[in-house]
């Protein structure tokens, strides 16, 4: 028996045959992927997960591929840190950071749904991906194309991070430089379509694409000693990996695999510039209004998030909230990430911090309650973000007299 | 006033495989009109029952997103061109 059975629309229910489409015919909503869940439930516990590989594919039995992965072996089970010295900052007992800023190989969590959808792609018998990105995702999917041998083909808007586009040159892809925002450029990579054959991850590879993120929840109950969080806090860009966590806890219970249930409020993030999901779950708005982004939060800019309408029901749905923050707040979330806890993350990550700051002083967690922070890429990729707020090393000569100056002077010695 | 309409894979059956196609229209909601009126089933697809473009539909004016414009009632003129687009993922 296939373990994966056809696809189902998220919208109206319409079941079609497994096949690279994203869209419901009738009503253009997104497509997910049906599991077999009578062979799956036959197969899967909490021992055969732990006996699997350390990595995402520990879960492979709830990953909708068919047979073995082919592409991306290595990625996933990342640390999941108890945050101790910022927890105190912030009156919290339980905190702890999910840290895929350390995901093997392109330090996001984007590795987890590009592994997912290249195998699929294989499977389906593509010889050529592509994707549109702001930035994570391009990186992902050059080095995981790199690793399959599969041509690739990737658009990105013009403006993004320096280490965003090296990260995707060094792997020999054809990047695409397009002159216009994320929205731009999937606007017309929608209109580009089916033309060229490729598997578009991000579009005609969407379902498989979204269900990798699921990874990055089990993997925190799995860690958790197989319980779901009281609270997750997650960045927002398209509005898929919030959604697709929750998921994850949800499947895991009905699997019978979690002790006490699924108790967990999700909350989403943004950056004020960027702002549609936030703002419509905090104006409690039926439906979300596009914008343009204006923000360093490259990764998370999308104005128009594909999975929006997913992601408020899903914050709504499960009790939680949503806050945005401005840029000066997600650099000092940054700073505050790496000066409390030794992890240094990215523009998405210090949105997060600085959102979770914000929802701890509106009382929003229990002290003593499990909250989580999803930290999704790593700060060297947008060092631009914090250049210019760090200070400057102290230069010197070679002696002591030189040392002893500038720790006099640049007051470094600390008076006791 | 003739536009021109591109027409998302998904829909194309409706179109006879046709990417591109022309509607006589002078705002978004009577597009939508013409087209059904050309290729009847078209029009439930991208409106709802109150007429409203559905939530997972994007339409693009010359490249603008309606809603950023007029919504429904977003005027045309002669030789825009239209752009049906489904919400994509990504990031
Ligand atoms: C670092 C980072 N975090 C979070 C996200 C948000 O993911 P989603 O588009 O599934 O909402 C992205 C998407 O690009 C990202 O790059
Ligand atoms: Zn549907």
């Amino acid at each position: 028996m296939p373990k994966t059975l056809g696809m189902k629309c998220r919208e109206c229910g319409e079941e079609y045959p497994l096949a690279p489409i994203h869209v419901c015919e009738l009503c253009f909503g997104p497509l997910e992927v049906m599991l077999n869940w009578e062979e799956v439930s036959k197969k899967v516990s909490r021992k055969s997960i732990e006996a699997g590989p350390p990595s995402m594919w520990r879960y492979h039995d709830l990953i909708p591929v068919e047979g073995p992965p082919t592409v991306g072996l290595n990625v996933g089970f990342t640390p999941l840190v108890k945050a101790t010295n910022l927890g105190k900052l912030l009156g919290l007992n339980n905190l702890y950071i999910k840290n895929d800023a350390v995901n093997h190989p392109t330090l996001s969590f984007k590795d987890r749904v590009v592994a997912t959808a290249l195998t699929k792609a294989r499977e389906f018998g593509y010889d050529t991906v592509a994707c549109a990105s702001t930035g994570n995702l391009a990186n992902s999917v050059a080095a995981h194309a790199a690793e399959g041998g599969f041509k690739s083909y990737i658009f990105i808007p013009f403006d993004l991070e320096q280490g965003k586009i090296l990260g995707t040159l060094v792997y020999g892809t054809n990047l695409i430089s397009v002159n216009g925002n994320y929205d731009e450029v999937n606007r017309m990579c929608a209109e580009a379509g089916g033309k060229y054959g490729w598997a578009f991850v991000n579009i005609n590879l969407r379902p498989f694409y979204g269900d990798g993120s699921k990874t990055f929840g089990y993997e925190i109950a799995e860690q958790l000693g197989w319980r779901a969080p009281h609270h997750v806090v997650v960045p927002c860009a398209g509005g898929s990996l919030v959604s697709k966590i929750y998921k994850g806890f949800n499947e895991l219970d009905r699997l019978g695999l979690l002790d006490g249930g699924v108790p967990t409020k999700m909350y989403a993030a943004q950056a004020l510039g960027c702002s549609p999901i936030t703002t419509a779950i905090k104006n409690k708005a039926e439906i979300f209004k596009p914008q343009k982004p204006n923000t360093i939060a490259r990764s998370i800019a999308i104005g128009n998030p594909a999975d929006g309408h997913v992601a408020i029901d899903t914050v709504r749905k499960s009790g939680g909230w949503a806050e945005d923050v401005t840029d000066e707040e997600l650099i000092d979330g940054i700073k505050l990430l790496a000066s409390t806890e030794g992890i240094f993350t990215e523009t998405a990550g210090g949105v997060t911090v600085a959102v979770a700051r914000k929802l701890a002083a509106q009382g929003r967690f229990e002290k003593d309650e499990i909250v989580v922070l999803a930290i999704t890429g790593n700060g060297l990729k947008t060092q631009e973000a914090v250049a210019e707020h760090l200070g400057k090393p102290v230069l010197i000569q070679p002696n002591l007299t030189s040392l002893e100056q500038a720790l006099n002077t640049e007051r470094l010695l600390q008076s006791v | 006033m003739a536009v021109n309409v591109l027409i998302p894979t998904p829909l194309r059956k409706y179109t006879n495989d046709q990417e591109m196609v022309s509607a006589e229209a002078g705002n978004i909601a009577s597009m939508v009109t013409d087209l059904e009126r050309q290729f009847p089933g078209i029009g439930a697809r991208i409106t709802d029952e109150q007429g409203e473009v559905r939530r997972f539909v994007n339409v693009y004016v010359n490249e603008e997103d309606i809603r950023f414009l007029q919504g429904k009632d977003t005027e045309l003129t002669d030789g825009d061109n239209i752009s049906i687009v489904p919400a994509i993922a990504g990031g």
